[in-house]
């Protein structure tokens, strides 16, 4: 890599990022963003907090990130040979990969069978959970501060003190006969 | 060390397995320990949050095995804390199954009508009622609307929940805040306690050896409060008997720890895990359609848009529960609610060109995600799941501070278990996609395998010993005084939520375990009323008895 590559952590910050981005694709948070690919509009996994969950040592995967940072990178090398892609040194390989090629390496990754799924597993789900509900923060902070998955979801807002309740949960009408044979305890016989 | 520290009875894990021994042993005038490896957590504990490290993921597990993923309780009250409080019995044709041995899996004493009475016991101790539509939520009313729209029944579920306190607020899973669930926080426990019984949490149990007297010493490890991964200390309590209720995904992986200072285990320890058949669909609700085909109207203008609103599975369908069809083509579709994230992250896209789980397909569906509803499938499984050697300690290598964690449960489908999963898929399909009320996809099982809530069987009863780890009084063979009374014990899937089935198994070994007790001198009588003083019950089982309790 030429002298002025992005030093270690921030390949690790932009490999990890554009792993989480295409999880849960995003728009690029500014232009020329390289990590995030802008597949989709609005906020993805990496505005919605997937690095600071991932990167929370409660989660339990920091300690790999480095590993899985050198294996990803690894991996798209080998699969831009294959698919006999030029990918630009200025960044790391898994982020200089189009989109879909992201993508396309990502399913390999994850099939059933491949050796090492689990790990990539891992990454998926919480990438997946920053965005679905950002556990990394208080739910109650995590709408306040317009968390971008929370948001996409169409969450209902709690209550004043922070709780949720519906009063209003029913149509208040049958709505299908019952089971023939439903017992009088109402369980099937 | 506390290696002199004893008691008479042990009990291993306090969801309702280990909950009715406790009390009705405590009740009896038994000395109880029961040993809890989750937090003891009660109603204002219980948070809505979705932060890792809130209620939600202290009280809960996931397990990912090879091939089957387990979900279950990890606290004081166990599975009854964080479920959904459905509690249908098992249908009768559940009793005759054959599975995968070809001839009746469950002990000849079982049946539907032997096990009624305790499930009357159950009912009255939690209690269990039967709901009415003015019950039913959004999601509920729609499942029933769309059933019948296809020609179907519906039905709303008996559930252990206290309507009128509860909020519809969807938290379940995280600990009822409102204290509408029935739990056992509100009943066997807190009758076990006032007994005298002894409840410590964050105790994991790692193995058994033998004392020198008969009875049974009990090693655990004590599990740091916030962080499962750290251990702060560990002790032993010696007992005259133990009662293994850790659950179905956890009281094997004990066993097979204890065997080499136990001696040999049956073979059925650890193997004929059944994931009771389960799978879920979830359907992207079209709610124009919803309002023309079904005529569904919320009265504010919208007519669904509810994924959010309302409690666990209300309202099931029932019409595959047909004794005369073959087995591995019976289940119930149920309505079901679960939180984003555990909720979310393994539907698929419908009609995706691309990755269906994950990706920009994904991310589109998520934005209409109050108009999800997802169907819980609860099939005939084929008992295939085997769990591999133990890990270190518990039952899974814990990767998170809570919740995740890897265990080893092997799990390869059977033709059978998948035969039943894609006619379940396709008659929700028929249901939920007939004149375009919406678009369904199931579940990945790509991703973390198969998944259950209800992991049952891996310690069975039965009448074989080649087929069954213990006999039909709980007792596991070879081992006497070692009584197994969790979810490991029902023989096989049954069709239905399996709470209710768990319990009334557990309260039926009851009179057999008192007496085994008594056999090696603890004194204790059975006879303990219900929970809260109640009598109807045990006047029900008081004929049952003197055949579980004899020679």
């Amino acid at each position: 890599m030429p002298s002025d590559a992005p030093v270690e952590e921030e390949i690790r910050k932009m490999t990890i990022e554009a792993f989480a981005d295409t999880i849960v694709p995003g728009e690029k948070r500014w232009p020329g963003d390289r990590a995030v690919a802008g597949a989709s509009a609005g906020p993805g996994a990496v505005a919605a907090g997937a690095l600071e969950l991932l990167e929370w040592s409660a989660t339990g995967v920091v300690d790999g990130l480095d590993e899985l940072t050198r294996m990803l990178n690894d991996q798209a090398r080998a699969h831009a040979g294959w698919r006999g892609l030029s990918l630009d040194p200025a960044v790391p390989p898994f982020v200089a990969l189009p989109f879909g090629e992201r993508t396309a390496l990502i399913q390999a990754l994850i099939s059933p069978g491949h050796p090492e799924k689990d790990v990539w597993v891992s990454l998926a789900l919480f990438s997946n959970m920053a965005f679905d509900t950002g556990a990394h923060m208080n739910t109650l902070d995590a709408i306040a501060e317009g968390h971008p998955g929370i948001k996409a979801l169409g969450l209902f807002m709690p209550d004043a003190d922070g709780l949720w309740r519906f009063p209003r949960y029913g149509y208040g009408r049958q709505l299908a006969e019952l089971h023939p044979h439903t017992t009088p305890s109402g369980s099937p016989a | 060390m506390t290696s002199l520290e004893s008691t008479d009875v042990l009990v291993i894990g306090s969801g309702f397995g280990g909950a009715i021994a406790a009390y009705h042993l405590a009740a009896g005038g038994a000395r109880v320990v029961v040993l809890e490896r989750g937090p003891w957590l009660e109603g204002k504990d219980f948070e809505h949050d979705f932060k890792l490290g809130s209620s939600s993921t202290r009280i809960f597990d996931f397990v990912v095995g090879d091939g089957m993923s387990v979900l279950s309780g990890n606290c004081v009250g166990g599975g009854s804390v964080v479920y959904f409080a459905a509690m249908p019995r098992a249908p009768r044709f559940v009793f005759e199954r054959t599975g995968s041995i070809g001839r009746r899996m469950w002990p000849g004493a079982l049946t539907r009508d032997t096990l009624e009475p305790w499930y009357d016991r159950v009912a009255e101790a939690m209690p269990v009622t039967k709901q009415s539509w003015d019950d039913v939520t959004y999601a509920g009313g729609l499942w029933a609307a769309a059933c019948h729209h296809a020609g179907h029944t519906a039905n709303p579920v008996p559930v252990a929940v206290d309507n009128a306190r509860c909020t519809n607020c969807n938290w379940m899973m995280a600990g009822c805040r409102f204290d509408a669930k029935r739990s056992l926080l509100f009943n066997y426990l807190p009758a076990a306690l006032a007994h005298g019984a002894q409840i410590r949490p964050m105790h994991e149990v790692q193995h058994l050896s033998r004392t020198g007297d008969g009875g049974y010493r009990v090693h655990y490890n004590v599990i740091d409060d916030e962080d499962y991964r750290i251990h702060t200390g560990s002790g032993t309590i010696d007992a005259k008997i133990v009662i293994l209720a850790a659950g179905a995904g956890a009281t094997p992986v004990i066993l097979q720890r204890s065997e080499p200072a136990l001696g040999r285990m049956p073979h059925a320890v650890g193997r004929y895990f059944s994931g009771n058949g389960e799978r879920l669909n979830t359907a992207v609700i079209d709610e124009d359609r919803a309002r023309e085909v079904l005529g569904l109207d919320r009265g504010d203008g919208l007519a669904y848009a509810a994924n959010q609103i309302g409690r666990g599975p209300v309202v099931a369908n029932w019409d595959r529960l047909d004794g005369s069809l073959p087995e591995y083509s019976r289940f119930s579709l149920e309505q079901l609610y679960f939180p984003p994230g555990l909720g979310t992250i393994l539907a698929q896209a419908p009609e995706a060109a691309g990755p269906t789980w994950f990706g920009v397909e994904k991310k589109e569906m998520l934005k209409r995600w109050q108009s999800w509803l997802t169907i819980f499938t609860i099939s005939e499984d084929d008992n295939e799941g085997v769990f591999g050697l133990p890990p270190a300690t518990g039952n899974a290598v814990r990767i998170s501070q809570q919740m995740l964690g890897r265990g080893n449960l092997r799990y390869q489908p059977t033709a059978n278990t998948l035969r039943g999963w894609a006619e379940s898929d396709a008659a929700v399909r028929d249901i939920l996609e007939r004149d375009g009320i919406g678009k369904v996809m199931p579940w990945t099982n790509d991703v973390v395998g198969a998944y259950t809530v209800h992991p049952l069987a891996s310690c069975r009863i039965g009448d074989d010993p080649a087929t069954s780890a213990l006999d039909d009084r709980h007792e596991l063979r070879g081992h006497p005084g070692i009584f197994v009374t969790d979810g490991s014990a029902v023989p096989g899937g049954l069709t239905v939520n399996p709470a209710m089935t768990i319990a009334a198994l557990a309260e039926r070994a009851m009179p057999g375990i008192v007496r085994a007790a008594r056999d090696r001198g603890v004194s204790v009588t059975y006879g303990a009323p219900s929970p809260d003083g109640a009598t109807a019950g045990r006047r029900g089982t008081a004929a049952l008895v003197p055949s579980l309790t004899s020679d």
